[in-house]
């Protein structure tokens, strides 16, 4: 793998960029590997990397049905955060922070990873006190969180409604650490370093069905490019992941659900951060070409479309114009759908499967993008030494029989509310 | 999307709450293996790509629940009925 750099830009342009080299290898199916990861998204092209980089297991094959990155990695808003609550999530998050801090550097790639902040917008007192002891949380946890008052919130995003008699903005949290990072970049950056250590990423590949020997244990998969064989199987596919684990015959605590985001024409710099609504479930930032990127709510029923409906959209234009009347003007570009795997706690597993040979990492609701490098080191740590990683270690499968849920927004056994 | 209401004929899912799939069956507490049978019948969900049969209740409209048919690749809607036969013999 050619390093990226300011000589190689130079060095390539004196012969009109003609040497450039394609940044992975498109590579064909072999019979068997030792791990096949199903899922071309940001996790699995994360495990992959890692599983090489940091394990040295490199003889590993990422099937993706489609392109890389097509998916919900491709689909997100964007948003880098770590201000969780509760201590099996926390450390988690941070630690994938962390990670992003060092990603560019680490990948040799231009992820565009910008820490500009991400503000909580609080509109009663009630509010304001829950996010205080968020923050506090946080704080415990070593993460970094400001409680900010009215004047501060003010001096940072003077552009907000702060006449709205019905949604009066009263404080803010904000992560000064959080931030953005462009989707593609980090998919394409870790498909890269991983086929550059030898993993072959094999595209439009779907997998139709498992092997398994004759103790009923996983040992490898049917695809639409052929068998593959592999002592672990490593799925981690988003939304799909009930479809996936039926071939296996297992039903899962999870509900698919249709998550919508939108990007308005090119504006000039308008929005300096990640601001969210809390009022209604509205967030916004705006990316690098100007479009304001923003999202709300799933739109709340079972779907597999890649697509939502009308009043999801109004209610996200709603909590806007709510916020931020400026925006009222500008068109919107475009709108499209994820599928998203919604859990009973709305916290996610990456856990052996209940099958000796499979591994899932699975159930990241709406919130899989922030967590790619640490759900991708912490998946390769499990597939790797069949233990979990300590800031994984609450995201177990079996956590809806024993108790041990992780239950962030307190709504319990109904997916669509989390 | 649009559900065609028994009562209200078709109209904007932004009139109804969705609840989920209508095809788990609450256990009895004192049957055989109510322990794992209730574990399955709050949490494990068949989530199927295709047709689902799912619960929604019409807030803004007649506030009956309905069981609607929907395909969850398409969002194409077939059919709805009333959850529950309403009493003296009419159905839906």
């Amino acid at each position: 793998m050619t390093r990226y750099s300011i000589f190689q830009l130079a060095a390539k342009a004196l012969s009109g960029h003609k040497g450039w080299e394609t940044a992975w290898r498109d590579a064909a199916p072999r019979d068997g590997y030792d791990v096949v990861i199903i899922g071309g998204g940001g996790h699995g092209l994360a495990t992959a990397y890692y599983l090489a980089k940091v394990h040295g297991i490199t003889n590993v094959a990422l099937v993706e049905k489609g392109w890389i990155g097509g998916g919900n990695a491709g689909r997100n808003t964007t948003i880098i955060r770590s201000n969780y609550m509760l201590p099996g999530n926390t450390p988690f998050y941070e630690f994938s922070m962390k990670l992003w801090e060092g990603l560019e550097q680490e990948l040799n790639y231009n992820a565009m990873v910008s820490q500009r902040g991400v503000l909580n917008l609080a509109h009663t007192d009630a509010q304001r006190d829950a996010y205080a002891r968020r923050g506090n949380a946080m704080r415990l946890q070593g993460v970094d969180a400001e409680l900010l008052d009215l004047d501060a919130v003010r001096r940072l995003a003077p552009f907000l409604n702060y006449d709205n008699a019905r949604f009066p903005i009263k404080a803010g949290l904000l992560q000064g650490r959080g931030g953005t990072a462009r989707h593609d970049a980090v998919n394409w950056g870790y498909a890269r370093a991983a086929s550059a250590l030898g993993v072959d990423i094999i595209q439009n590949c779907a997998v139709t069905g498992f092997l398994r020997d004759a103790s009923g244990a996983i040992t490898g998969v049917e695809t639409t490019r052929g068998a593959i064989r592999a002592s672990k199987v490593g799925m981690s596919v988003a939304g799909h992941s009930t479809r996936v684990a039926a071939m296996a015959g297992l039903r899962l605590p999870i509900e698919s659900h249709a998550l919508q985001a939108f990007v308005s024409e090119g504006l000039k710099p308008i929005i300096p951060g990640v601001i969210t609504f809390g009022a209604g479930h509205f967030y916004i930032s705006q990316s690098d070409k100007g479009g304001l990127v923003f999202g709300g709510d799933i739109d709340g029923y079972n779907s597999y479309a890649q697509r939502g409906n009308l009043p999801t959209v109004e209610d996200v234009c709603e909590g806007g114009m709510a916020l931020m009347p400026m925006i009222g003007r500008a068109r919107m570009l475009r709108s499209w759908g994820g599928i998203v795997d919604m859990t009973m706690d709305g916290s996610p597993i990456i856990d052996h499967g209940p099958i000796p040979g499979l591994y899932l990492n699975a159930g990241w609701c709406y919130g899989g993008f922030k967590a790619t490098p640490a759900a991708g080191w912490c998946f390769a740590h499990l597939l790797a030494t069949d233990t979990a990683h300590e800031t994984a270690a609450a995201y177990h499968l079996d956590r809806f029989a024993t108790g041990y849920l992780i239950d962030e927004k307190g709504q319990g056994a109904q997916p669509n509310l989390h | 999307m649009l559900i065609p209401c028994p009562y209200c004929g078709s109209r904007d899912i932004g009139e109804f709450v969705y609840r989920g799939d209508a095809t788990p069956l609450r256990p009895a507490l004192d049957a055989e293996e109510a322990g794992p049978a209730m574990f399955a019948y709050v949490y494990l969900r068949d989530n199927p790509a295709g047709l689902h049969e799912e619960h929604w209740y019409h807030a803004q409209g007649c506030r009956n629940w309905l069981v609607v048919t929907r395909n969850t690749l398409t969002h194409d809607i077939p059919s709805a009925r009333l959850a529950a036969p309403i009493a003296g013999g009419g159905s839906a």
